[in-house]
């Protein structure tokens, strides 16, 4: 993965705020790379543009070999299904959904032809083989969480996207959630963009990226020169 | 993904969204949607049936044929095979004549007695002896008849003129006859007493009172006698060239009923042809469509309030699947897709909602029948399977138009709202959106309207309020916003009202329309519905008095007062025939009409007055009192006859009168209310235009049923004068008249059960807001006490407002109605507006605190983590 030259403003011209300012950098695949940087940084704008969630004002993305904002917003999202897996801080599981439902989602949309039993096994590396059919409410912050990681591997993607991910979560639990995202990280071979403000946590990745005020002050390794 | 596999995912999600209750209150929606249109289909459709079956009483069938030669047997065959009830009748004129008594004792069949329950037939020499007055004659009204006559209503006998008598069970046996009282009066006859009709021989058995038809047969004037079809050949009147009247009488289901006419309109010829009661009696015709248009505005009002509902639970859905489609989104499926996947969610939900709502709709309209049995007809017919499908159209046409574009708006839900949960659905529901909504309801109003006047008005009236309530609701939040004093729970409240502005707009004219509904059915329902009563009191005119002489005005006037029956209005009637319109020879052949052909052959009755009636309205052209200038003599002109004979506003018309000839200028047409039986004439002429031409009168009057004994002096004093029992008529509309408010009122009750999903809707579409904003407050220290009064202010406000609206629009609504389409006087009700404003508050009040219960009673964080 490849960042080009990454800005991102909001407003008009004149009052334009700039959220992120001319970031470069590349991520090699099986990478496991923390954005760290204060609130209002721009750290989950850039993980949101890494991801294709959000388009940038100037600037490019490149996933896989092919430049993301070259596509559409749905081509975007095809690239999504193909590669990518998210974990939220909000963990954004469906309400409607049981445990096993949510993590079949991503496969029922891929077409998957039994995703029953691929969300089954998932479940049961995550610690909740017992609790398939708990509705998120019914399920403790750490195990919503589980079901989200369960949900951001179960398409197989290449690269995982993780927003704050113990941002909501205790301590303890959070610990135990790194712990589980890390082990499927190395057993997937996946590669892990996470954005955080936990030192601790960042410095479980092989490389840490550093924002301050828009602009990468740290970490950026370009294995080629960008004009 | 192929169709087979995606049509699975989006039924897997239907399951899931219905399994945790996201879907109650869509189907709930539209299962009451279709089930108020399919109800109020299938029951107008079977009591409209059921309403014109009785009307068809007057006629003594569903169907008459008429001609002057006998119906083949072919035409008897194809009714009977089709399960059609037949019966033949023969009508001729012919001298009765009364024979002697002591002469009919010695050779008259012995008398049959009269087919009558319980009683036997007054048997033959008890009264007076009467034998030197020998034999007398009466030129009559002759009709055979078969039994089984008649098919629909009944004859009425008695043994002597002018009594209760009772419904007769059969016809006159072979070799008897029943007369009527002018016949029983003139001849001296009684019951038992022989008389000849041709060389035939007959007992006298029964006085006749009432036959099915003898209203229907208003030029109809002479004695009558009703005798057995098997002893019309013993008469030997029936010869080559009788002047004789077949009928031949069908009834039964009215789809075969109407196959029949078909069948048999493609055959018949000259001097056949077939009628049915909308042919003969307008006021039958004016009842029937006002109980249309009165089932069509309660099926109207239940359709519009199931789409707001519709609406209201779609926007619900929307806003609770932002998230979901988001993830979707982030998932990497396409707007497409999604848009697919939801599409086919929606379109499984409408056909099962639809179908239980048929369901629903088809049991309903039985209980109905049922609990109508007793009012309408013993045997109403059974309802078509059409209104089945209107409702499932129904059901899918709200969907289309009110779910569909938010379901557009999912598609477009910004992905990045899954970081960012501030950003909501993008925009609004856009103008094609809208412009589904509104032709979706413009469809299915246009079309469930059983009349295109009171859709239009309705389609209208519905637009222009949602628009004007809208606009108001928001300019009233707008003022609020001064209202700052007051505690910190109404301030709250009030903001809260502000800060929702487009959703409070929305809620506040749901509710008012959910309110509007209950108004319009509790108050507005009843004065409707009496107005129309009342535009035929009990006492309206049930006699019909003609061929009263300019000399005799005097007289009867004197008559009536001596009787105390209140003096009525004459009206002034010449006889003239139709011979041109607009110098054109006017003949039958002219005409392709069956009942144009009759209008042009026959004399009509001319009328003149200088003001116009009230049950007489202008819908084109210009009355006498602005017309002064005008040279030519000047007539208005009935609208229904000016159609059928295709009369135009300014033709000229040529009169035949009395060997005279008049011509005369159309310089209006008028609509009659026939139904308020007063006299009323086709064609009106200016005062002093018919001056120079021989004129009788015409007068109607109320006589109540216990003062028949009135009919014997009147016609005794006046001989000349004919009178007409129109009180089967009468009778027959007021009965439709209280069916149909009996039907009315059930309809409605399906309204109210859409007015009140709709309520329930507009109260859900903001609970979870509400929800999350009480446990929010809760958490920063608001107490228990404080959180309800804020809301308390807010439903108060939110009830009172919605009260107002429905109040103004429940008036307008009645007055527009009643004006335009029902055309009965509506003062409107004053109560209205404080009933609207008081139940709206403190409903709202209760449904809302009762919603958001949840907030107040569970703990904060409990809530904030189950919607956060």
């Amino acid at each position: 993965m490849q960042a080009i030259r990454l800005s991102k403003k909001v407003g008009a011209d004149a009052t334009a705020l700039t959220i992120l300012d001319d970031v470069s950098f590349d991520i090699e695949a099986g990478d496991a790379v923390a954005i760290l940087g204060v609130s209002g940084s721009g750290k989950s704008t850039l993980l949101g543009l890494l991801a294709g969630l959000d388009t940038p004002s100037d600037g490019k993305v490149v996933l896989g070999g092919r430049d993301l904002f070259a596509l559409d917003e749905d081509g975007r999202a095809a690239l999504r299904g193909q590669m990518a897996g998210f974990v939220f801080q909000s963990f954004q599981l469906l309400p409607a959904l049981t445990a096993l439902e949510n993590v079949m989602l991503p496969l029922e949309l891929a077409a998957h032809p039994k995703p029953d039993d691929a969300a089954r096994a998932l479940l049961g590396r995550v610690g909740l083989g017992e609790r398939l059919g708990h509705y998120p409410k019914q399920l403790s912050g750490g195990e919503q969480q589980r079901v989200a990681i369960a949900r951001a591997f179960a398409g197989k993607p290449k690269i995982v996207f993780a927003d704050e991910p113990t941002g909501n979560l205790d301590a303890a639990t959070g610990a135990e959630i790194i712990d589980l995202m890390f082990k499927l990280n190395r057993e997937n071979q996946t590669t892990l963009v996470l954005v955080t403000h936990d030192e601790a946590l960042a410095q479980r990745c092989s490389r840490r990226l550093r924002l301050a005020a828009g602009r990468l002050i740290s970490g950026a390794v370009l294995q080629q020169a960008h004009a | 993904m192929n169709a087979i596999s995606a049509g699975k995912l989006s039924w897997r999600m239907l399951m899931r969204d219905a399994r945790a209750g996201e879907l109650h209150l869509l189907a709930l929606a539209l299962v009451i949607a279709v089930a108020s249109v399919t109800t109020v289909g299938f029951f107008a459709d079977r009591v409209e049936r059921a309403l014109s079956r009785q009307a068809n009483q007057l006629l003594g069938g569903d169907l008459l044929l008429v001609s002057d030669r006998y119906w083949p047997e072919e035409y008897e065959a194809r009714a009977r095979g089709a399960g059609l009830s037949v019966a033949r009748t023969a009508r001729f004129p012919s001298m009765v004549t009364r024979v002697d008594r002591t002469a009919s004792q010695l050779d008259a069949p012995p008398p049959q007695p009269t087919p009558r329950k319980g009683e036997g037939a007054s048997a033959p020499g008890e009264s007076v002896d009467r034998s030197v007055q020998s034999e007398e004659a009466l030129l009559s009204q002759i009709r055979a008849v078969t039994p089984g006559y008649p098919l629909r209503g009944q004859l009425r006998i008695a043994d002597t003129p002018f009594a209760e008598g009772h419904n007769a069970e059969a016809i006159p046996a072979p070799g008897t006859a029943w007369v009527d009282d002018k016949l029983y009066n003139r001849l001296h006859l009684e019951v038992g007493d022989a008389i000849k009709v041709g060389q035939a021989r007959l007992n006298v058995a029964a006085v006749l009172l009432q036959e099915p038809d003898a209203a229907v047969g208003f030029l109809n004037l002479a004695p009558r006698l009703v005798l057995n079809y098997a002893d019309l050949a013993a008469t030997g009147l029936i010869q080559p060239g009788s002047r004789i009247r077949y009928q031949l009488l069908v009834a039964g289901e009215v789809s075969a009923v109407e196959d029949y006419r078909e069948w048999a309109a493609a055959r018949i010829g000259l001097g056949q042809r077939i009628e049915s009661i909308r042919d003969a009696r307008p006021e039958i015709r004016s009842a029937l469509e006002r109980a249309g248009s009165f089932l069509g505005l309660a099926s109207l009002v239940a359709v519009i309030l199931a789409a707001a509902a519709v609406a209201l639970a779609a926007r619900r859905f929307l806003q609770r699947h932002l998230d979901g489609c988001a993830i979707m989104r982030c998932l990497g499926a396409s707007q497409g897709r999604i848009l697919q996947l939801y599409v086919q969610q929606f379109v499984i939900l409408g056909i099962v909602a639809s179908m239980v709502g048929c369901v629903i709709g088809y049991g309903a309209q039985y209980v109905l029948a049922n609990f109508l049995g007793s009012f309408v007809a013993a045997d109403l017919p059974q309802a078509s399977l059409l209104p089945a499908l209107h409702g499932f159209a129904a059901g899918l046409l709200l969907l289309l138009g009110f779910a569909l574009p938010p379901l557009v708006m999912l598609g477009k839900v910004p992905t990045l709202r899954v970081m960012r949960r501030e950003l909501g659905a993008p925009g609004g529901v856009g103008v094609l959106g809208y412009l589904l909504g509104f032709g979706a309801i413009s469809a299915l109003i246009l079309w469930k309207a059983y009349d295109l006047t009171l859709g239009l008005y309705m389609l209208a009236g519905f637009s222009a309020a949602l628009v004007a309530s809208g606009a108001l609701v928001w300019l009233l939040l707008k003022l609020l916003r001064g209202a700052n004093s007051g505690g910190i729970s109404w301030r709250y409240g009030i903001a809260n009202l502000r800060r929702r502005a487009l959703g409070s707009v929305i809620q506040i004219v749901a509710l008012a329309l959910g309110i509007m509904a209950l108004l319009v059915l509790t108050l507005i329902r009843g004065d409707l519905l009496n107005a129309w009563k009342g535009s035929l009191p009990p006492d309206a005119p049930n006699r019909f008095v003609i061929n009263i002489q300019p000399d005799q005005l005097q007289t009867l006037a004197e008559f009536f007062a001596a009787k105390q029956i209140s003096p009525p209005q004459f009206h002034p009637m010449v006889r003239g025939r139709l011979t041109a319109i607009n110098g054109n020879k006017a003949s039958p052949e002219d005409y392709a009409d069956d009942r144009a052909k009759r209008l042009v052959d026959r004399e009509f009755n001319l009328s003149w007055g200088q003001e116009l009636g009230d049950d007489n309205r202008l819908i084109a052209g210009r009355w006498w009192d602005e017309l002064e200038d005008e040279q030519e003599a000047l007539l208005s002109v009935e609208e229904g006859i000016a159609e059928t004979l295709s009369i135009k506003l300014g033709d000229t018309l040529t009169y035949d009168i009395a060997g005279q000839t008049l011509k005369a200028k159309v310089a209006s047409l008028r609509k009659v209310d026939w139904d308020s039986f007063r006299v009323n004439f086709f064609v009106l002429a200016a005062p002093g235009v018919l001056d120079d031409y021989p004129a009788s009168y015409v007068t109607s009057f109320h006589l109540p049923p216990e003062r028949a004994g009135v009919l014997n002096d009147l016609v005794k004093s006046f001989p000349n004068m004919l009178v007409i029992d129109v009180a089967a008529v009468v009778t027959q509309v007021q009965k439709i008249m209280d069916q149909v408010v009996s039907a009315v009122e059930f309809v409605f009750l399906f309204t109210l059960a859409s007015g009140l999903v709709v309520l329930f809707a507009a109260l859900a579409s903001t609970q979870d807001e509400r929800v999350f904003e009480a446990a929010i407050m809760r958490a920063l220290g608001a107490s228990r006490r404080q959180l309800a009064k804020a809301q308390a202010a807010e439903f108060v406000a939110i009830g009172a407002l919605a009260g107002l609206l429905a109040a103004a629009g429940a008036s307008v609504l009645a007055f527009v109605v009643a004006d335009r389409v029902l055309h009965l006087p509506y003062s409107g009700s004053p109560e209205v507006w404080a009933i609207g404003m008081v139940c709206g508050a403190a409903g709202v009040l209760l449904l809302g605190m009762l919603g958001t219960r949840v907030a107040l009673n569970a703990p904060p964080l409990a809530i904030l983590r189950r919607i956060a």
